[in-house]
């Protein structure tokens, strides 16, 4: 926003001010009626007095020898999920983001047997990776839970779907963006595609791609937390259940549980990543 | 790295990822030869099957509209109160009302942003009772963490010229905020503000999943009910949406990137 530098006589930054303001409220005037904004709610005496007595059974904290237990499982799970659904992904996205990538592709180079045929073929797979991505990793646990049941199976395989999504996109961005000659010269000198990708390719972005899959990872254990709220295993569904029966001594302590896990998993990567730059 | 040397780290660390993947899968016990056998990839598929075809009667499609625009607005009110809120808390934050206010400001800010959205959600559920109210608090509180420090850390690298200048010609404290910080900072705070509003448009859709409104709510309960052609309609609005606002926001970028350049 350019604020007029022209010698104004009174006030140079009203005008773009102004403009804001009314940006701000054109769109809070249909929003406000659309959420249903109503701050007395808040203060009704139902909704205060369940609001109190739930937070008022937040301390003490749930520090029972068993409870303990079972957090410290749940969070090993929540780990672990996070991990098998992040390798599943790594699995998938691999060979989709190698499928799609231009810099592989021997047609780009001159005429080659039935290039239309492959360049349609493409489009499916870019698709597919839209798709993937696109629904949020909650929805596919909340499919998952309806199609193979409450649990962990549920998180792995939406993890693996969604991130799958995400990592494919950002592996052909990498394929494309790093030193592409190397690859070509392999093109050219008659390699396949998978010859290029190994010996033009990988070599050059490993580091990048490597990377970028430990910071993914990181979101996944955050992902996966959130995710057992509609029963993909792990912190999460513990957490949402001790909230429906406002155990609020148990939700403090899954609450400290997943920020020293958050944590962790936000050391464990920049270790890692510093490493690897 | 020297050149031509083995680029050995990125395969350690990819190794101890698949020993890790590995350990995990033991741990969880998950058997994938069953969750991938006959019967439960046959069931999957027939689980699939009830999403074809969508449901796309008008008044349903009015219905899904109708949740839409309760996501967009959701997610508008909760990024515009937050951003509001954050400006509110970086003044502090940045150290601007006395040093000593300066760390419990930030430690405010990092609670309200650590706990995740759907867990304020469910909170706010309690407090405000089921409904997009419910919902585009749990944004506000969530997005005011974020923005309220990233607002402090914009505030703190602005460079303190223009105020001193109007504070030396004499200017009080907030008049000399007003024409010599806010006009600095501005450009960055509404593109911070405007960055989280996209992610909140995402995140409006899935906060209906703990009753807190929008297209979220709608297909939790037609998901519960077995509605599936109704969810299957439900999902592609979704992606929709997060497409045309993908789109958009791309557009506007390189749109406002070349007016700069």
């Amino acid at each position: 926003m350019q604020v007029g530098a022209a010698a104004a006589p009174r006030d140079p930054a009203l005008p773009a001010r102004v403009v804001l303001a009314a940006v701000v409220l054109v769109l809070l005037w249909p929003a406000l009626e659309l959420t249903e904004f109503d701050p007395r709610k808040l203060f009704e005496t139902g909704n205060l007095l369940t609001m109190a007595r739930f937070l008022g059974t937040f301390f003490p904290m749930a520090l029972g020898a068993d409870f303990l237990g079972l957090v410290l499982r749940s969070a090993l799970e929540t780990l672990a999920l996070a991990t098998v659904g992040m390798a599943l992904a790594i699995a998938l996205a691999a060979p989709l983001a190698l499928a799609v990538s231009e810099s592989l592709s021997v047609s780009r180079i001159g005429p080659a047997p039935r290039a239309w045929l492959r360049r349609m073929l493409r489009v499916p797979v870019r698709l597919l990776l839209v798709v993937m991505r696109s629904i949020p990793e909650i929805v596919w646990a909340l499919l998952f839970v309806r199609a193979v049941g409450l649990g962990p199976a549920a998180g792995i395989l939406a993890i693996a779907i969604n991130y799958a999504g995400m990592l494919g996109k950002v592996y052909f961005e990498i394929f494309e963006a790093g030193d592409t000659r190397p690859a070509r010269a392999v093109l050219e000198s008659g390699g396949g595609r998978l010859h290029a990708f190994f010996y033009g390719i990988l070599p050059v972005s490993l580091p990048e791609l490597v990377s970028y899959t430990v910071y993914r990872w990181e979101c996944a254990i955050r992902a996966s937390v959130v995710m057992g709220f509609v029963g993909a295993g792990g912190l999460g569904q513990q957490m949402e259940l001790s909230m429906r029966m406002l155990e609020g001594g148990e939700v403090a302590t899954m609450l400290v549980a997943f920020f020293a896990l958050v944590m962790l998993a936000d050391a464990i990567s920049a270790l890692l990543r510093k490493g690897l730059t | 790295m020297t050149a031509g040397a083995f680029v050995w780290r990125p395969w350690a660390v990819l190794g101890g990822f698949a020993l890790a993947a590995g350990a995990s899968l033991a741990y969880l016990g998950v058997d994938f030869g069953t969750l991938l056998g006959r019967d439960s990839v046959r069931q999957m598929a027939q689980f699939a099957q009830g999403f074809v075809p969508p449901d796309t009667s008008p008044e349903f499609l009015e219905r899904t509209l109708a949740g839409a625009t309760e996501t967009l607005a959701i997610s508008a009110l909760g990024t515009l109160l937050a951003a509001l809120a954050g400006a509110l808390f970086a003044l502090p934050a940045s150290g601007r009302w006395g040093r000593w206010l300066r760390a419990p400001a930030r430690l405010g800010l990092n609670v309200l942003r650590s706990i995740p959205e759907l867990v304020w959600a469910v909170f706010m559920v309690l407090a405000a009772g089921l409904g997009p109210f419910a919902g585009c608090l749990a944004l506000a509180v969530h997005t005011a963490g974020v923005l309220g420090r990233l607002f402090a850390e914009t505030l703190e690298n602005a460079p303190p010229e223009p105020a001193r200048a109007l504070r030396d010609a004499g200017a009080g404290a907030t008049l000399a905020f007003l024409y010599g910080t806010l006009p600095v900072v501005l450009p960055q705070f509404t593109s911070y503000a405007l960055y989280r509003w996209e992610y909140n448009i995402r995140m409006a859709a899935v906060l209906g999943f703990v009753g807190a409104g929008g297209l979220g709510q709608m297909l939790y309960v037609s998901l519960s009910v077995f509605k599936t052609h109704e969810a299957a309609t439900l999902l592609i609005a979704m992606i929709a949406m997060v497409s045309i606002v993908d789109l958009l926001s791309a557009w506007l970028r390189r749109f406002l990137g070349r007016s700069d350049a």
